[in-house]
């Protein structure tokens, strides 16, 4: 099948999926759906599609809200501090450790990741304001907890509702303590997905870690020229770590990884290193921006996905530093090839050709698509939940032929491109995972990586070619049948 | 037994709200022999006063707070009879009292404070006491959110007087209400019942009201006279029916209770825009001094 006619079939796959709306639905997904290419210098984001808009009532979406991209995404991962729900209980208990941010510590002890704190708000705290209870938290927290290292206050719906001014609690405790207490304002009604979330957070981290830290940023910290920042790692499945270790292998110091596995201390220290390396562009582009004006720190993206991405990005960020550093980058890259050598001898041959359709938030939409292709894969449709316009300008330069390209894709929508597209593999969120595999066909979650991972750096690559080769090449596939199905025999 | 009665009292802030609707209520205990409930509906907890000679002690919010849930109170701790004539041991009609109380000012969510109050007397059975005659809710301000509408949701109060005066403030609140009114009359039922003008001795008072009544689709179902006798009695937590009955004050009362036990005339508002509002005060009432040419001009320019 020609490229032509490829964007031919994938145009009328948009039509079809448009004609189940109502007009004025239909009008507004139009805007959302489009076909990209890699050389359409006529789109101003890819495949023109318009992003980080409200949507459209009614549709089962598969964002989330402010509240989960500022405690589940940016601050939550920090394994030092404790993060309080502040508010009814649903949402602390709901988004209790199901991303996976794997960290080193006693947890309970000196870490605190995967635990629920919680303000539990009943009636009367709604009535009467929550601010003396969060008063009564915080201290609770330091007597039950007290190799904690600080605390932030995540701000769940009610609190905006009643204007509970946790800001103030914050900083009363804070004072009375010598405590960092973070207040965080990032109501799940805020904002049109969890993206305002991170951005909360971002500007949290600005105004009470790096700008309001005395004690912590008492310390000396000592600094080399090789100091560098790991940003936007959350260290799923050990993630970080297998990113971490490469750049330690070429010279370098990573000094911090923001957030997975992260502590207060490094994130204070962050302030001090020549480079940040950002790898979630959309949640952690705004501290970064920061850094560079307030301290000077350049920062450059990188992509540790697949090992033609992470040679890419490893030599990007060799070219910062000197020869030796640039020197032992290649020596790294000669070190892995036949790690990647194996891993795509073996299951490349299994993979040949097979298509895949993505849907997930933050970089993976784009990031993981050489991966894929480092397997001889082809991503045939992507799309971001929360994305802006710079990230859809960014994916164009991963595709290598028309693509669809689904912006804050429903699960109607979703459904019916698989359908009309028929990929041999379907990869996305949690929300749509038994959608498709209910359905019959191959999928792998990557949100958290279903239980798997890492999938960063050359570790990851094996792992992540083994997951696809299990997911599409399993025997089971053979063995099920849909009810309809098996209705249609009899 | 005659159907229970749900009433409502709304007006502006400081409008006299509290105090005629007491007098009021009082009114129709002891001169037509009415059993009555008052839910106020006002974080201060002032709706009360003058029917128990103290402010409520324990509010409904209060007491839930201190026992940890609404779940666990009752009724019995919350709802107080009435003190000196209005006792059930007393001949005429009895009163009951509640307050839902609520956080002090500038914190917490008032308006779900009262929401949780009327429900948990729903829940409770406190309309189903025997007897029961009336039940009148004296609710803030404005209806400044859900909170505070919910005495005029469906099922609770169908007739709402309104409390106000000839100021120009104070006929905008009522126009205002009438909105929250219109917004819940086609869904649940509520309807406007009438204005009680609460004289302040404005120019052209009584004209304005009945004026602003009669756009609105309702009545001026009494004109109050100002009288030192209600701060009289006011100040011994008392109020005018029970300090002096044979006072002027107090017969005016008792007509204004006879009227509204006899109102027949519940109507769906029809709230004016704002250019209708100034229009009508402009034609009842000041219109030299209102004169599209004068505005913005102090009195020394004029």
């Amino acid at each position: 099948m020609g490229p032509e006619s490829l964007e031919a079939k994938q145009k009328a796959a948009i039509e079809e999926v448009l004609k189940a709306y109502p007009e004025k639905a239909a009008k507004n997904r139009a805007k959302h759906l489009g076909v990209g290419g890699p050389e359409d210098e006529s789109q101003k984001t890819c495949g023109n599609v318009r992003s980080n808009k409200k949507t459209v009532p009614g549709v089962m979406s598969q964002r989330g809200c402010a509240y989960a991209g500022s405690k589940g995404v940016v601050w939550g991962p920090v394994k030092d501090m404790v993060h309080i729900s502040h508010g009814p209980i649903g949402c602390g208990q709901y988004s209790r450790a199901g991303r996976r941010n794997y960290y080193i510590g006693t947890t309970g002890v000196d870490t605190f990741v995967t635990m629920n704190f919680s303000s539990d708000f009943q009636e009367k705290d709604i009535v009467f304001g929550g601010d003396k209870k969060l008063a009564v938290c915080l201290e609770e927290i330091d007597a039950l907890f007290p190799l904690n290292n600080g605390i932030t206050v995540q701000s769940e719906c009610p609190i905006g509702l009643i204007g509970d001014d946790i800001n103030a609690t914050s900083k009363q405790y804070a004072s009375k303590t010598g405590q960092t207490v973070v207040p965080v304002n990032c109501e799940g009604f805020r904002g049109v997905s969890q993206s305002l979330g991170h951005h909360i957070a971002n500007d949290t981290v600005r105004d009470y870690v790096f700008d309001a830290n005395p004690k912590t940023l008492g310390a000396p910290i000592e600094v080399t020229e090789y100091d560098v920042a790991i940003i936007g790692d959350y260290n799923i499945g050990g993630d970080a770590w297998s990113s971490r270790i490469l750049l330690e292998e070429m010279g370098l110091r990573v000094v911090a990884q923001w957030s997975g596995d992260a502590t207060l201390k490094e994130m204070v220290a962050t302030t001090k290193v020549k480079l940040n390396l950002l790898h979630c562009y959309r949640s952690m582009n705004y501290i970064s921006r920061h850094m560079e004006k307030e301290y000077g720190i350049p920062w450059i993206e990188y992509n540790f996905f697949g090992p033609s991405q992470t040679i890419k990005s490893l030599r990007k960020i060799a070219a910062f530093f000197d020869e030796s550093i640039q020197a032992k980058c290649e020596e790294v890259i000669a070190k892995y090839q036949p790690l990647v050598d194996a891993v795509v001898n073996k299951y490349r041959p299994r993979l040949e050709g097979k298509t895949v359709m993505l849907f997930v938030g933050g970089l993976r939409p784009r990031h993981v698509i050489g991966a894929y292709e480092d397997l001889g894969m082809e991503v045939i449709g992507t799309g971001y939940e929360f994305a802006h316009d710079d990230d859809y300008k960014r994916t164009k330069d991963e595709i290598f032929r028309s693509t669809v390209i689904y912006d804050d894709v429903n699960e109607y929508e979703l459904e019916a491109f698989v359908k009309a597209l028929q990929p041999d593999l379907v990869a996305s969120g949690i929300k749509e995972k038994y959608v498709f595999q209910k359905m019959g066909l191959p999928y792998r979650q990557m949100h958290s990586w279903d239980y798997s991972g890492p999938y960063h750096g050359y570790d990851g690559f094996a792992i992540f070619a083994q997951d696809m080769d299990l997911a599409i090449n399993s025997p089971v596939w053979a063995h099920t049948k849909a009810p309809w199905d098996k209705e249609g025999e009899a | 037994m005659a159907a229970l009665r749900q009433i409502a009292f709304y007006g502006k802030g400081g409008i006299g709200k509290s105090t005629t609707s007491q007098n009021t209520l009082a009114s129709m205990a002891y001169y037509f022999d009415k059993n009555i409930m008052i839910v106020g509906c006002d974080p201060k907890a002032d709706s009360t006063r003058l029917i128990l000679h103290e402010k409520a002690q324990n509010t409904i919010l209060q007491l839930a707070a201190e026992m940890g849930t609404v779940e666990d109170l009752e009724l019995e701790d919350a709802l107080k009879p009435g003190a000196g004539i209005f006792s059930p041991e007393m001949p005429h009609g009895w009163i009951n009292c509640t307050e839902s109380g609520g956080p002090e000012p500038g914190v917490g969510c008032a308006g779900r404070g009262v929401i949780t109050a009327i429900n948990f007397l729903e829940e409770e059975g406190a309309y189903e006491a025997e007897g029961l005659d009336f039940v009148s809710y004296d609710v803030l301000g404005d209806v400044v959110c859900g909170g505070f509408a919910m005495p005029i949701r469906e099922g609770k109060a169908q007739e709402i007087y309104i409390v106000m005066s000839g100021e120009m403030m104070a006929m905008y609140a009522a126009n205002n209400i009438s909105k929250g009114i219109l917004k819940y009359a086609n869904t649940g039922g509520v309807r406007l019942a009438g204005l009680i003008c609460n004289a302040r001795m404005t120019d052209f008072e009584y004209d304005l009201a009945w004026a602003l009544a009669r756009d609105l689709g309702t009545q001026m179902i009494h004109f109050v006279p100002r009288n030192n006798i209600v701060q009289r009695a006011e100040i011994r937590r008392m109020t005018v029916v029970e300090y002096s009955p044979k006072a002027d004050q107090a017969l005016e009362y008792k007509e204004l209770a006879r009227k509204i036990i006899n109102n027949d005339m519940k109507i769906i508002p029809t709230p004016l825009e704002m250019d209708d509002l100034e229009a009508l005060i402009m034609k009842y009432g000041l219109d030299e001094e209102a004169d599209e040419d004068n505005i913005g001009k102090s009195e020394a320019e004029l």
